[in-house]
């Protein structure tokens, strides 16, 4: 495949794919662009991008479509789903459905740029992992995946149901691989209401990149992982078990576990 | 005049008494001029036997002008219009008036009929037969005649005169005319006095149930009408004065009643309306006004970053910024508000959520002084609910209460309890099927949030779909159709046109076709074809009888809400807080209770406080 661009941005209005283009040149991405849906699937087919900006709502389809026109033809682009109607179900279907982010508009410049950094990386270790798998020399890890009995949401954030009935979340090891090593956690309080789709943890770099966290469950948050905030790397070291962050009372869990993929799925 | 109730009651009860009195009356006329009557016969016989028995002696020595001058004399009194005594030939043989004496009266004459009626003449009769009432010529007064036999006595015959033979019974009459003049005046006066005392009686019996009927009937009857008037104007604010405790008073406060519940489901219905059409004008908005704040916020923080090292531009851009995220937020709440998300629903106990939403906010309740009071129902049943909305539902009520009572304490009582209520309006069809099973429910046409039925109506050439409403009981079916429906039209199955029309019956209200539809295991639920009626029936539903509740009611003792205020308190931006607040939280409990569908009202008094009285169904709606 002939490479063309890094970004494939897809919306039905202008002014956000000349902002898109605009800051992606910041970080010296090449975009190329799609106003609606056809348009889009015909550039998929023909070029290859790392990562592809897609817009839900359009004239003549949803960005679900592309999510699965890529599934279709095997084409492992990160996806990036943006909208102006930014649900909590929107942003859990993009997830669940295969996006590595979801960014309501309206954003800012670092807030995309933050999410591109993150597919950028996100896509460095697919290709190790291909090559690796290709090769077949040795069993190098590039990331930990999460234990069986987990679920995420996409590849953001894991909840497990404890026995008590509460349920322990964190973030998993493939999202930390594409951030920087951590500097500092923004955690919210004990007692606080945190929602499925919704932000609940902020993760800034030691480039000062704020990476969001979406919460894999509802709930209401019992108790925050006290080691954490002394420690902020232990979450890199240990992400599933010492690694977590928050313990929460659930509100539903049989309902929203329907949105999350099972880890016990990526060992297949 | 004849149609008022008033006027119709005076009339039969003055009826009434004039039937009564004029019975009465009659009566005691009668009874009192045949006294009067009697008493005169009473009198003339009496009379009559005196005059025989003072003129026997001279009978019996024959002094013949000694007799005449008794009778002259007897004749003489003021009532007495003739006295005479007849022979056994019929012969007048003494008289008060001398004129007729020695005349011959025929035995058939009135006065002799009596006895004279058969052949042989009667010798023993009573005083009433012997008694005649007569008038000498039509206009002259009344008399009453009376005549009295003279026996034949041992005496007489042998008397020295020897007039009279032994074999004799009756030697002749004595007969008495006595005018009835005063007797007849009496009569008279009496019947007029009482004519007048009827009348009075009547006239006052009138006026007396007039004005209890005006003050017991017409004029509440007068309160209602006007009541209903202005409720059939649209005034739904409009109540009854308290019109006592009989059976109009308490058609009264039940007419109270039902204006008061009436204005609720008004409200109720409006404000769904209103909600359902401004969430998706909110999910518009947002999504037209996220893609160009995008632009502006992406530009603006891009110029932010590009220009570091220019304070000048930073301070300006920084302000950009942030006020593109404040608007950011507002859009967010919106579409937060506007959002009609299916509740993430768990069995949960309200009084557990109850007790969470007062810990959570239970610093800010002591810092201002609030006591709460818990009256909660115990073991209550466990309800269906997103318990995290609820919360929020309940949170938001306790801080509007407690920002209501202000810095200077108050109470917030805070109940629950179970009731029941009829299922009219609330129950939903989730499933219906055509006599071949085919689903009938249409999933991607929905009628105030939740799918219709569908059926397809097939007239001759033309055929359409209508829509009908799920709700049992509120019938806002949809009929887009551009023919006319008519006797002929036949209403079918879409996928197996199969028909749905229910033959043996026909609309009780309008005579339309009936639809028929199979309600998987809830029995058969039954409509009218016709756009313009609203008959529906659901045997299940309705046998089912009353659904139970969970009723919920928070009252403070705040400030209270104006009558203005109080019908706006729902609308999404209504605040009354000022800057602190954006007028969604009322709006945001509003859909969370209607997407549990429980319903939510409030009552306030300016000055006394606030009640929200909300009500979630205990068993999931069908």
């Amino acid at each position: 495949m002939s490479k063309s661009a890094d970004i494939l941005v897809i919306d039905d209005e202008q002014v956000i794919i000349d902002a898109v283009i605009k800051i992606c040149s910041l970080d010296n991405y090449t975009v190329d662009k799609a106003l609606n849906v056809k348009s889009a699937i015909d550039k998929i087919s023909v070029n290859y991008y790392k990562i592809i900006v897609c817009d839900i709502m359009m004239p003549d389809g949803d960005g679900f479509q592309i999510i699965d026109e890529l599934h279709n033809k095997k084409i492992d682009s990160s996806i990036i789903m943006t909208t102006g109607y930014s649900t909590v179900e929107n942003a859990v279907k993009s997830l669940y459905n295969g996006a590595i982010d979801f960014i309501p508009k309206p954003f800012t410049v670092d807030e995309l740029l933050n999410s591109l950094y993150r597919a950028n990386k996100y896509q460095e270790i697919k290709n190790k992992l291909e090559q690796v798998s290709s090769h077949q020399n040795g069993n190098h890890l590039y990331y930990v995946p999460c234990p069986s009995k987990y679920f995420r949401l996409g590849y953001s954030s894991w909840m497990v149901q404890e026995r008590d009935g509460s349920v322990l979340m964190g973030i998993s090891d493939l999202f930390l691989k594409t951030v920087d090593s951590i500097k500092n956690i923004e955690f919210q309080n004990r007692e606080d209401e945190i929602a499925q789709g919704i932000s609940c943890l902020t993760i800034i770099s030691e480039e000062e990149r704020a990476h969001k966290i979406l919460s894999p469950v509802s709930g209401r948050i019992v108790e925050v992982n006290e080691k954490l905030k002394d420690n902020p790397s232990l979450i890199e070291k240990d992400p599933y078990f010492e690694g977590w962050i928050y313990r929460v009372i659930p509100v539903n869990p049989e309902y929203e576990q329907k949105n999350l993929i099972p880890c016990s799925s990526d060992r297949m | 005049m004849f149609q008022k109730i008033g006027v119709r009651l005076i009339i039969a009860v003055a009826f009434t008494a004039i039937i009564i009195i004029g019975v009465f009356a009659y009566f005691n006329v009668e009874s009192h001029s045949t006294g009067l009557i009697k008493e005169v016969e009473r009198h003339a016989n009496q009379l009559s036997e005196t005059v025989i028995s003072s003129t026997r002696f001279d009978m019996m020595l024959n002094q013949r002008e000694r007799i005449q001058e008794i009778i002259n004399t007897i004749g003489q009194q003021q009532q007495i219009r003739d006295v005479r005594i007849l022979n056994k030939e019929g012969i007048i043989t003494y008289s008060s008036e001398s004129s007729i004496i020695n005349q011959m009266v025929d035995k058939n004459a009135e006065a002799c009929y009596a006895c004279h009626t058969a052949d042989e003449p009667l010798e023993n009769i009573s005083i009433t037969e012997r008694t005649r009432i007569f008038k000498l010529h039509p206009d002259s007064t009344r008399y009453i005649g009376i005549i009295t036999p003279i026996n034949n006595d041992k005496s007489c015959w042998e008397a020295d005169c020897h007039a009279h033979p032994s074999d004799q019974k009756v030697l002749g009459v004595l007969d008495i005319t006595i005018s009835l003049d005063d007797v007849d005046e009496n009569i008279i006066k009496s019947e007029i006095e009482i004519v007048i005392f009827a009348l009075v009686a009547i006239i006052a019996v009138g006026f007396i149930i007039g004005f209890f009927v005006r003050r017991w009937v017409v004029s509440p009857v007068n309160d209602l009408l006007n009541g209903t008037q202005q409720v059939s104007m649209g005034n739904l604010n409009y109540s009854i004065k308290d019109m006592g405790e009989d059976e109009i008073g308490k058609l009264g406060q039940s007419f109270n009643n039902m204006t008061k519940k009436l204005a609720e489901a008004r409200m109720q219905l409006f404000q769904s309306d209103k909600m359902a059409s401004l969430g998706r004008l909110a999910a518009g908005v947002a999504h037209e006004i996220n893609n160009p704040l995008t632009g502006v916020l992406t530009y603006s923080s891009f110029l932010l970053k590009r220009t570091k090292d220019n304070p000048e531009f930073q301070e300006d851009l920084k302000v950009i910024v942030r006020e593109t995220m404040r608007s950011r937020e507002i859009v967010k709440s919106l579409l937060d508000f506007a959002r009609q998300s299916v509740p993430k629903k768990n069995n949960a106990d309200i009084n557990e959520i109850i007790t969470k939403s007062i810990e959570v906010i239970e610093n800010q309740l002591s810092m201002n002084k609030v006591k709460v009071v818990k009256e909660t129902a115990e073991h209550l049943p466990k309800i269906t609910v997103d318990s995290n909305q609820m919360q929020q539902v309940f949170i938001n009520l306790l801080v509007n209460a407690s920002d209501a009572i202000g810095n200077n304490g108050g109470t917030i009582t805070i109940s629950t309890k179970k009731i029941s209520l009829s299922p009219f309006g609330i129950a939903q069809i989730k499933k219906a099927t055509c006599p071949k099973r085919h689903s009938l429910i249409d999933p991607e046409y929905k009628i105030d949030g939740i799918p219709a039925l569908k059926v397809k109506v097939i007239s001759g050439k033309n055929s359409g779909i209508i829509h009908l409403d799920p709700i049992y009981g509120k019938h806002r079916n949809h009929f887009d159709l551009n023919f006319e429906i008519d006797a002929n039209t036949d209403f079918v199955c879409p996928e197996c046109n199969l028909s749905v029309v229910q033959k043996e019956k026909s609309c009780p209200k309008c005579g339309s076709k009936i639809l028929s539809f199979e309600i998987n295991g809830q029995g058969i639920y039954e409509v009218c074809s016709s756009e313009n009626s609203n008959y529906e029936k659901w045997d299940f539903v309705d046998s089912s009888g009353f659904s139970d509740y969970i009723e919920i009611k928070i009252s403070d003792t705040g400030s209270g809400i104006s009558n203005e205020d109080l019908s706006k308190i729902f609308d999404p931006f209504f605040s009354t807080k000022g800057q602190k607040g954006t007028g969604l939280g009322l709006a945001v409990i509003w859909g969370i209770i209607d997407n549990h569908n429980g319903t939510i009202t409030v009552d306030s008094e300016v000055g006394k406080g606030t009640t929200f009285t909300t009500r979630l169904p205990l068993t999931p709606q069908r």
